[in-house]
């Protein structure tokens, strides 16, 4: 028996356990998962002085409310996100980006998320968790990963099988950018669609639709006109995909996505922009705006040298 | 061979094998696939074959399109190369509880219940991919009489073990999920088992599956 444990008082809209995230399974038709938002997953784990590969707990909108018991530890919260930890005489407001050390009985209620989807909560040691495909990231979808691959419910208890002897308090203040423009490359399909189709695809705004989770975002807004056809004989997709169903509503592939699919590809959201695109909540303008190969690889290698100086500052 | 290689975004290689769907174009998909696997490229996430393309897709931390191009434009799958097929009996119920599609299939096809499962039953399909959700097998091909096109509205939920067809392939649910193709039958059988990680899937890329009936009976006792 672990003496170190959380027990769930409330569970949020949709708590998970992730981690990087597991490879070389598109073939059997398992996506990555891990992280939504791979840098704040990062930070998270550095300010507990964990490993950056340790498993966090992600939560979108509503996050959850957990009493913690056992010996002292740090805590730490990222993204965007209003959160309260209640001790035994006192209740204070949390800052995120900044570790806490928590005892036997104090509480941590994650409230919500502000303007933004996903929160990471990361605690200074390791879950005691099952690992499938040297990963714990759940998959609901497939019901695969650790707690068996379900979302977290309420009265669960959670295991840790170790806890960082380090406990140093740490802070950075890093502050989440928000992004209107989403950059994109062209997709193998975009020939598919009308003239009109494409200039609508550039130079209007849509809306982030309600029906979006871990497997997709979609969109809502002017419709794009296939001028083609609605279907393509179903193939490989990876994240950041943007299929155009015959309904002419863009839909993005995230990280829990269909392996493959059948639907043709307008464009695929840069790599450095998924950990921002993935934060945009429903209701939120999204533009998308075209750029090349070359520059999608240099926009993505100084986006990962700021990762790097972030960590390293921690 | 691969015709055309470009990029699917800035993460990810579109090896094109062209637009046709058959075994021999699926087959060269299969070996490119089995020997960039063999190879364990550093770099390399994930692989996709598929009909008639290869998604490679890798991390940009390590490598990049035109390094990973210049790599595989230089591989040379060997023809002798073992695309490990095997041949798998699927039994499958088409009890009136399962075949949920098929008054629609007969209306469809033109052709009566009878008709559309001796069409079906006892012929060799070939595995082209596997996909879509974890372990779903894409076996083709139909007879030309049996082809049918999806659900216009598809279900939010297909039942696990659901066998279905969809223009000239059959599908197997490996799990409960939403899916639009024409349900026939159920099978018993675990087609995708998670526990079993170094082997999930019963059924891979370049395998012949055969289906054969089972009555309710022997489906209800099939696991005990």
């Amino acid at each position: 028996m672990s003496s170190n444990y959380l027990d769930i008082i409330r569970p949020g809209i949709n708590t998970t356990f992730q981690d990087k995230g597991r490879d070389h399974l598109y073939h059997i038709g398992i996506p990555f998962s891990g992280a939504m938002d791979n840098r704040n997953y990062l930070i998270a784990n550095k300010l507990v002085n964990n490993n950056l590969d340790s498993a966090v707990i992600e939560f979108a909108y509503q996050g959850p409310h957990i009493k913690y018991s056992g010996e002292k530890i740090n805590f730490a919260i990222t993204g965007d996100v209003i959160f309260l930890i209640k001790k035994k005489d006192t209740e204070i407001e949390g800052k995120c980006y900044e570790s806490y050390l928590i005892e036997n009985g104090d509480e941590i209620n994650i409230i919500s998320t502000n303007k933004s989807v996903y929160g990471y909560l990361a605690l200074g040691g390791e879950f005691d968790l099952k690992f499938q495909w040297n990963s714990c990231s759940i998959n609901t979808k497939a019901n695969i990963g650790s707690n068996d691959g379900k979302k977290l419910d309420v009265g669960q208890r959670i295991n840790l099988k170790k806890i960082n002897s380090n406990k140093d308090i740490k802070k950075t203040n890093y502050i989440n950018t928000k992004i209107e423009n989403i950059r994109v490359i062209k997709g193998t399909n975009f020939d598919y669609f009308s003239e009109e189709g494409k200039k609508i695809f550039y130079e209007k705004e849509f809306t982030v639709s309600k029906l979006s989770d871990r497997m997709g975002m979609r969109l809502e807004g002017p419709k794009i006109d296939n001028v083609v056809n609605t279907n393509i004989k179903s193939e490989g997709l990876i994240k950041g995909v943007i299929q155009v169903p015959a309904d002419g509503n863009p839909i993005i592939m995230l990280s829990d996505h269909g392996t493959i699919g059948g639907y043709p590809k307008i464009g695929v959201v840069a790599s450095v922009d998924y950990d921002r695109l993935v934060q945009m909540c429903p209701g939120s303008k999204i533009k998308f705006k075209e750029i090349n190969l070359s520059d999608a690889e240099t926009l993505f290698k100084l986006y990962e040298m700021e990762t790097q100086n972030l960590l390293s500052q921690i | 061979m691969i015709k055309n290689i470009s990029n699917l975004g800035d993460a990810a290689l579109y090896c094109d094998f062209g637009n046709e769907v058959n075994k021999s174009i699926n087959s060269q998909v299969i070996k490119y696939f089995k020997t960039i696997k063999e190879k364990k490229f550093e770099g390399i996430n994930n692989l996709t074959p598929s009909y008639n393309k290869l998604i490679i897709s890798y991390d940009l931390k390590k490598t990049n399109f035109k390094e990973l191009k210049n790599y595989v434009e230089n591989i040379n799958p060997e023809d002798s190369i073992d695309i490990n097929s095997k041949k798998l009996e699927i039994p499958v119920c088409c009890h009136e509880n399962f075949s949920m599609d098929i008054k629609r299939l007969e209306q469809i096809l033109k052709l009566s219940r009878e008709k559309i499962l001796e069409n079906f039953l006892n012929k060799e399909y070939f595995c082209y991919m596997t996909g879509f959700i974890a372990g779903m097998p894409f076996l083709g091909d139909l007879d030309e009489n049996m082809r049918a096109q999806r659900l216009e509205t598809p279900r939010v939920k297909v039942p696990k073990g659901s066998v279905a067809l969809t223009e000239q392939f059959a599908n197997i649910y490996t799990f409960e999920s939403p899916g639009g193709w024409n349900i026939l039958g159920n099978t018993p059988l675990d087609i995708f088992d998670s526990s079993k990680e170094d082997k999930p899937n019963l059924i891979n890329p370049g395998d012949t599956v055969i289906f054969k009936e089972i009555t309710l009976d022997q489906y209800k006792n099939y696991n005990e």
